[in-house]
């Protein structure tokens, strides 16, 4: 199996895994497919068992139980160096005592594929890099250490390439850059690429579809745009973007849309948009969605009118002008304005209304968490003790 | 500790040093005067020694008799020098070389796996080194003596491996815990079975430490005397050959010999940083 070059990308299925450190969990039950060929990423912040998913398909890591198939061929029970499976790890893990060729080289070599050399200046050309392969790692930038652990694991034509946030460690400017570069490289090589990353624009730009995980399980998988337009949970409306989330009970349906009553305002979902119809449910709309007015404007029943509401700060980014706004009833509102004219279009202390169309809003499954974790005066010291004292009793229960 | 392993180990465990150099003003010549008077202290018995391989020495050489390569030119020729100088190149090299196969392999368990008692172990390994050396050997001696074990070469490896392992586990052990795991994840990643791993990339970048625990182990058998004495029984090793002549005078021969290993492990120094300064002068080329 790992003796073949993979003509093309192989499906990655995971059946019920579980994954079970002393202590804790990592993974609480994953059932996924990742169809050959495809950009798939795995989203989340540290610690919600993403980089454990990546390290048990790569067999670094032995799962509790289920069972992992690569090409259809359960591999569950195989050591990593029999998978057809390669990484490109967060450090990069370039052996430093190896000139660059020869760490591109190293995987073709133990398998004993000929033209290790030459293959391997193919694959450095094609990060563009091969006037540098004799010289150590060390002697490398950032970027460019990046694009040979890059070139190490794709010269061995794995079924399935596994990326461990390797554009991490740099800078924004060259993060994009080789964000695109990954990009065209995978559509070059039509390999499965399975990206693990804790930054959402990154899953956006790059991946088909990415499965956002928290606390062990995926809870949302989907093409970016689809993600962004109807995120099902509180988690996933504030982790991939920002979201302005109101719960109240349900106050009336028709055919199309359900009517949820915040504190006395009525906001309007469409029923398509909304993952539950009655009882009390969490609402939301994107902050580039709403409009600012600073008189009470005529609205019909096509938007949803808050206000009126005071701005409590402007924060001005370039391209667009952040508002926030605390109103009355429904506490503070984010909204995300262009900056077309000049100048803020408010004041801070200003006193505004915010609208937006009913067909922007969505409506969650779960409610959103009911207050900050950390009351807004604590101060990091205090946190910490919090922390300390919450991992102390963690740690006993284990 | 001679100046070799001394050099060795700093090489070894220091990170890249920082050089700031100050100016030194008109007025301080204090410090200068200062090096250069502890210096000549600590050079004096050394260049003694050096000087008196060269005596024309008949039976004690205490006292200046002359210039003469006779000495150096038969070595062997004073009785017992050249056979206790060969035990203890061969003790030495045994002890060596068992005490840095088994320290590493100490070294890496302890830093990579997790098992019972593996702090106490941690702990227990320090023993030897803090240990006063007359408590070690008479130990030793008394536990050969209730086990029937004839003291002789064998005991006296066993004793020199027993407290090498100490410092090769030390050494190495600070090795080991910079090494990335990634790197050997990296390399079961591509296709390489643990063997290989081992091989080609643990093994290749623990050898700076295992190299450093191996001449430190060297150096410490081959100038060790106190354990040594108590479990030789009737073989004689050069430092306790030294010691027993002292009595009747020591031959000028064993100055010969104690000015070879220092001249040797000069040598040994000068060209490890030789060859350093080419290769960071290769590198700075090709970069």
């Amino acid at each position: 199996m790992a003796g073949a070059f993979a003509e093309a990308g192989a499906d990655l299925e995971l059946v019920d895994l579980h994954k079970r450190f002393p202590g804790f969990t990592a993974i609480e039950e994953m059932n996924l497919v990742i169809p050959a060929g495809s950009f798939f990423a795995l989203l989340g912040p540290s610690g919600c068992g993403k980089t454990t998913t990546l390290r048990l398909v790569a067999g670094l890591e032995e799962a509790t139980s289920g069972r992992i198939l690569i090409g259809g061929k359960d591999v569950t029970e195989t050591k990593p160096y029999q998978r057809p499976v390669n990484t490109v790890f967060q450090s990069y893990a370039l052996f430093p005592h190896m000139s660059v060729i020869d760490n591109v080289a190293f995987g073709l070599r133990r398998r004993g594929i000929s033209d290790a050399k030459g293959k391997s200046h193919e694959a450095l050309a094609l990060v563009e890099l091969d006037h540098l392969s004799a010289r150590r790692p060390a002697q490398l930038s950032g970027g460019q250490q990046q694009r040979v652990a890059l070139a190490r694991a794709i010269v061995n034509r794995p079924a399935l390439l596994l990326l461990d946030e390797p554009l991490g460690a740099l800078d924004l400017k060259l993060r994009r850059q080789m964000q695109l570069e990954l990009k065209s490289i995978q559509d070059e090589v039509g390999l499965t690429f399975l990206h693990v990353t804790h930054d959402q624009e990154e899953a956006m730009t790059m991946a088909d579809t990415v499965a956002v995980m928290n606390k062990g399980r995926i809870e949302q998988l989907g093409a970016p745009e689809m993600l962004y337009e109807l995120p099902r949970t509180a988690f996933v409306a504030n982790f991939l973007g920002q979201s302005n989330l109101f719960t109240g009970p349900v106050s009336g349906t028709t055919a199309t849309s359900i009517a949820v009553d915040v504190e006395g305002t009525r906001i309007v979902v469409p029923k398509a948009r909304a993952e539950r119809h009655t009882g009390t449910v969490t609402v939301g709309v994107r902050p580039e969605k709403l409009t600012l007015h600073t008189e009470a404007p005529e609205v019909d029943s096509s938007r949803n009118l808050l206000g009126p509401g005071r701005v409590i700060d402007v924060s001005f980014s370039g391209v667009s002008t952040q508002y926030i706004l605390a109103v009355p009833g429904a506490g503070t509102v984010t909204v995300f304005a262009q900056n077309m004219g000049v100048g803020p279009l408010v004041a801070d202390g200003a006193e505004v209304w915010v609208s937006w169309s009913v067909d922007h809003g969505f409506g969650l499954e779960d409610e959103a968490p009911p207050a900050p974790r950390f009351d807004a005066d604590t101060d990091t010291a205090t946190i910490a003790v919090q922390k300390k004292r919450a991992l102390m009793s963690e740690l006993e229960e284990a | 500790m001679t100046l070799q392993e001394g050099a060795v180990l700093a090489d070894a465990v220091t990170a890249p040093k920082s050089r700031r150099r100050g100016r030194i003003g008109r007025t301080s010549w204090i410090l200068p005067s200062y090096t250069t008077l502890a210096l000549v202290f600590l050079l004096i018995p050394i260049v003694y020694t050096i000087v008196f391989s060269f005596n024309n020495s008949i039976k004690s050489n205490i006292s200046w008799r002359g210039f003469t390569l006779d000495k150096w030119l038969n070595v062997c020729s004073a009785q017992n020098v050249c056979q206790a100088f060969g035990n203890s190149l061969l003790i030495g090299g045994v002890a060596t070389v068992v005490a840095t196969t088994l320290g590493t392999m100490i070294a890496i368990a302890l830093v990579r796996y997790r098992f019972r008692f593996r702090a106490a172990i941690s702990l227990l390994l320090f023993l030897p080194m803090a240990t006063p050396e007359v408590v070690l050997g008479s130990g030793l001696a008394s536990e050969f003596l209730g086990a029937g074990v004839e003291p002789g070469l064998l005991t006296i490896m066993i004793a020199h491996i027993m407290f090498c392992i100490s410092f090769v586990v030390v050494t190495v052990k600070a090795r080991v815990s910079s090494l990335d795991p990634a790197l050997e994840e990296a390399g079961r990643d591509l296709y390489g079975s643990p063997g290989q791993v081992f091989l080609r990339i643990t093994f290749p970048l623990l050898l700076p430490g295992i190299i450093a625990a191996a001449l430190l182990s060297f150096a410490l058998s081959f100038d060790d005397f106190i354990i040594t004495y108590f479990n030789s029984g009737s073989v004689q090793t050069f430092p306790t050959f030294v010691y027993v002549s002292a009595a009747r005078g020591i031959p000028a021969e064993a100055n010969v010999i104690a000015s070879a290993v220092f001249f040797i492990a000069i040598v040994i120094v000068i060209t490890q940083q030789l060859a350093a300064a080419v290769r960071r002068r290769r590198l700075a080329r090709t970069a």
